[in-house]
């Protein structure tokens, strides 16, 4: 620790949340939970989906009253709980993950909607921008207050929402998984800010499920496990399998689950991809996928990764390039015509194109399969749909009290395996995952692993696209780096040698041309 | 886990009474609405709750839900259909004039709908493999086909006082109207359709996420062509029913803003517009809501002019309070 930091933990703590509780109706949301933050300290908050972190914010913003007993403090004054706007006033600013910008107004309008500065009544505009550039200034960022909000990236906008933050004059400002949807650049760029915000004594209470930032970041990480407190590390006492076995409440040492690698190079090709290129970003992309082989497919959020993987699967239209299955040509046209020919795409985005929230988990298991298994008439068959159901919720342990309950009431990772039962019943011989652990909590990423694991040794050829390196080595037996498009490089594991991180990284980049 | 299991158990099971409770509520819908209503309009007026005034409102409301049902499957993939006002006028004359070709007179019905169809069809075309807003297809056929059900009869109003099937329009069988029996009928299957058939799970996945429903491999296309199909046939049968009824049809008449009380009767019942939420009961008791309200204004009295006022209104309440509810409920 350093000496500043001593310092600041000597002195009063900016804000403190003492034994917050909260229950709706008979289910404990939050037990006991209490929670120091010092200004410009970045206090991490950990713990798997449903931990309670949300909840917990949710009380800090006041969108939730705690329980009685328990006390908000800033500067060591109680203030008042439950109430949004006095919240706001007490420098209290929340940044979610879906943001909640007017992309059509410009960015000076955005970070003053609904409080801005006024001359008679009217909104004043000058001072608005100035105002805005001001901020702006503060954040050290490159886009300007006149800036219209849809041509900036989602990192900036990101940025944007900060400077609404700074506008209410926040202190403490909570950032909900803030680098989900960003690319490593605008990360970095985020990251830079978090360091001024710091330096100016803002904390910040940093939500991520991402190990590395928070080694990177956190002064201090504090773990929610079942609704309750768990403990705080402080930054010297960081270490990973103390942080993972903290918040699932058991040792993890297989986490990444990978045995399924009989070492050689003669097992059959199950699908070849040859000179595939869409007219725009693809071009030209060539490769190999092997039955029972993990192939991951890495590279940069905007490389085309996502692009490549639905052009094989049909979801969009290709204008060059063939494609073999089991050694013979076939053509795909659409997403059927993929399903029949045995090739299933697991949506890297679950909510907007994968599940049907409003409908229940047994029928979105069955969804791709209904055809065949409906009786004369077109008339549906329940008892099968119900069967394919629980067999799917106990081989890949969907946690749920029903299977007629709707799929938009699971949790992230439990809905991420009501879409791969769905793939998996159509029992695929090529199956392409895009991110299949994205939002997903450390439990149920490690049994999706162990899945992906089973299916390979099956036979099952998998293509993987995961923006996550440890991901990548950990469960790959070889990897493709794709950047700007084009297939830039493959990276195999050498004898005894794992897979490279750096190498990884040097293609993705273009730091290794050549 | 087993511990674990046993420990929440408790909660469990309150929270599963709630649940049920809530959804039994949800399923209920508008039903108490309905039931408020008709007690309200049998004390302004005895005479509301006869059997012959019972029989009215489901025979007067029996040509909307008809309508209403084709306009169900049509919410629930989130689209709309504007023009089967203008298709039940077009079929109504279509119904006729076979209806007056000797010998073959019983055709009018088969044709009607066939008529009904064929405009559906072309609608379903236009939004599923063309790609045009359902709101503008619709709008652009509720004037074109309007102008066609004018055409047919060169602008006049045609008669047949020898209709050969106006049993349909006035006819019942063991003492319950033609009209009652065929509205029943349409709801039934419907819910067969919607809820037993492996389309019906389709399309209300359309209707929920339909990007989600292409590349789980469904054909969207095909959905979207029966559902617009399905809205023109029902269209159409209610121009055949229409045409029963009163012997007659004009193309510049009939049928005017029938589309807004179907859609009416599938808000009211609980549909959501935006798709993938809904069921064709509660589109029968926002059809019966809208009936009762019209036959319970008269009976008491209450002008025409008021008649669309309160009507209105009611609909927007009714809505607003069904919103209230479920919002509540969502929230704990």
């Amino acid at each position: 620790m350093t000496a500043a930091a001593q310092i600041e933990t000597a002195r009063q703590p900016m804000l403190e949340m003492r034994h917050i509780s909260k229950t709706f109706g008979p289910i404990r949301a939050l037990q006991d939970v209490s929670l120091t933050v010092h200004a410009g300290e970045l206090h991490a908050l950990m713990g798997e989906n449903g931990a309670g972190k949300s909840t917990l914010m949710k009380v800090l913003s006041g969108a939730y009253r705690p329980d009685p007993g328990g006390d908000i403090l800033i500067d060591g004054t109680p203030v008042a709980t439950g109430d949004p706007i006095k919240a706001r006033a007490n420098g209290i600013a929340v940044i979610y993950q879906e943001l909640s910008l007017a992309p059509n107004l410009s960015v000076a309008q955005n970070i003053f909607l609904g409080n801005e500065p006024r001359r008679f009544g009217i909104v004043d505009r000058d001072q608005c921008n100035r105002r805005a550039n001001e901020i702006i200034a503060r954040l050290g960022v490159s886009f300007s207050a006149g800036d219209s909000v849809s041509s900036l990236s989602l990192g900036e906008r990101q940025l944007v929402e900060i400077a609404r933050a700074l506008s209410t004059s926040a202190r403490i400002i909570v950032m909900d998984e803030p680098t989900t949807s960003l690319t490593s650049r605008e990360t970095d760029r985020l990251f830079e800010v978090i360091a001024t915000l710091k330096s100016q004594g803002i904390a910040i209470i940093y939500i991520s499920h991402r190990m590395e930032e928070v080694y990177q970041l956190a002064d201090r990480v504090s773990v929610l496990r079942d609704s309750g407190f768990v403990g705080t590390l402080d930054r010297a006492d960081l270490n990973a399998s103390r942080l993972v076995s903290m918040m699932v409440g058991r040792d993890l040492s297989a986490f990444y689950k990978k045995d399924h690698r009989p070492p050689d190079s003669k097992r059959a090709i199950a699908l070849s991809v040859q000179g595939m290129s869409d007219g725009n970003l693809l071009k030209d992309c060539s490769f190999d996928l092997h039955k029972g082989e993990v192939l991951a497919l890495a590279g940069l959020v905007g490389s085309g990764r996502t692009e490549l993987a639905r052009l094989i699967f049909g979801a969009d239209r290709h204008t060059s390039g063939t494609l073999e299955l089991d050694g013979k040509p076939i053509a795909i046209g659409s997403p059927r015509e993929a399903l029949d020919a045995g090739i299933a795409y697991l949506t890297e985005d679950r909510k907007e194109l994968g599940l049907f929230l409003d409908m229940s988990i047994s029928d979105n298991i069955s969804m791709g399969v209904l055809a065949r298994d409906a009786q004369a008439g077109g008339l549906r068959d329940f008892a099968t749909a119900e069967r394919r159901a629980a067999k799917a919720v106990s081989d890949l342990s969907i946690r749920t009290r029903s299977v007629q309950a709707n799929a938009g009431s699971l949790s992230g990772g439990n809905q991420q395996k009501v879409l791969l039962a769905r793939l998996l019943e159509t029992e695929p011989r090529v199956l392409i995952l895009d991110e299949p652990t994205r939002g997903v909590d450390v439990g149920a990423k490690s049994e999706i692993y162990r899945l992906i694991d089973d299916l390979a040794k099956k036979g099952i050829a998998i293509l993987m696209i995961s923006s996550e390196l440890p991901e990548v080595i950990g469960v790959a037996d070889r990897v493709l780096v794709m950047r700007d498009g084009t297939i830039a490089g493959e990276v195999m594991a050498s004898a005894g040698q794992p897979l490279s991180q750096e190498a990884i990284m040097e293609l993705a980049t273009g730091a290794a041309k050549g | 886990m087993t511990d674990k299991a046993t420990e929440i158990s408790a909660g469990d099971q309150a929270v599963g009474r709630s649940r049920r409770l809530r959804t039994a509520f949800a399923a209920l819908g508008m039903l108490p609405v309905l039931i408020l209503l008709a007690a309200g309009f049998q004390f302004m007026n005895p005479r509301f709750l006869t059997e012959t005034n019972l029989l009215i409102v489901t025979q007067q409301s029996s040509i909307n839900i008809v309508l209403a049902a084709g306009m169900t499957f049509v919410i629930l993939t989130g689209g709309i259909d504007l023009s089967v006002g203008s298709i039940l006028a077009a079929s109504a004359m279509v119904a006729v004039m076979v209806s007056l070709v000797p010998e073959w007179g019983m055709l009018g019905v088969p044709a009607a709908i066939l008529v009904g169809l064929g405009f559906g069809v072309v609608n379903g075309l236009l939004v599923a493999y063309i790609k045009l807003p359902p709101f503008i297809v619709t709008l652009g056929s509720l004037t074109a086909v309007r102008g066609v059900a004018r055409l047919l009869g060169q602008d006049t109003t045609v008669f047949n006082s020898d209709l050969p099937f106006d049993f349909i329009g006035n006819g019942s069988l063991f003492g319950i109207p033609w009209l009652v029996i065929i509205a029943l009928s349409v709801v039934v299957l419907s819910w067969l359709v919607l809820k037993r058939t492996v389309l019906g799970t389709w399309i209300y996945a359309v209707g929920g996420n339909a990007e989600a429903a292409r590349l789980t491999g469904i054909k969207v296309p095909l959905v979207l062509l029966f559902v617009y199909g399905v809205s023109g046939l029902l269209a159409g049968l209610g121009g055949a029913m229409s045409a029963a009824r009163l012997y007659a049809a004009n193309g510049l008449q009939l049928g005017q803003s029938y589309e807004l009380d179907a859609i009416a009767a599938v808000i009211l019942g609980g549909t959501s517009f935006v798709g993938g939420v809904g069921s064709i009961w509660g589109t029968l008791i926002g059809g019966l809501i809208i009936a009762v309200l019209s036959n319970g204004l008269i009976l008491a009295g209450v002008s025409d002019i008021w008649q669309y006022i309160i009507k209105g209104l009611v609909i927007i309440v009714a809505v607003a309070l069904d919103r209230y509810r479920l919002q509540a409920g969502a929230r704990t």
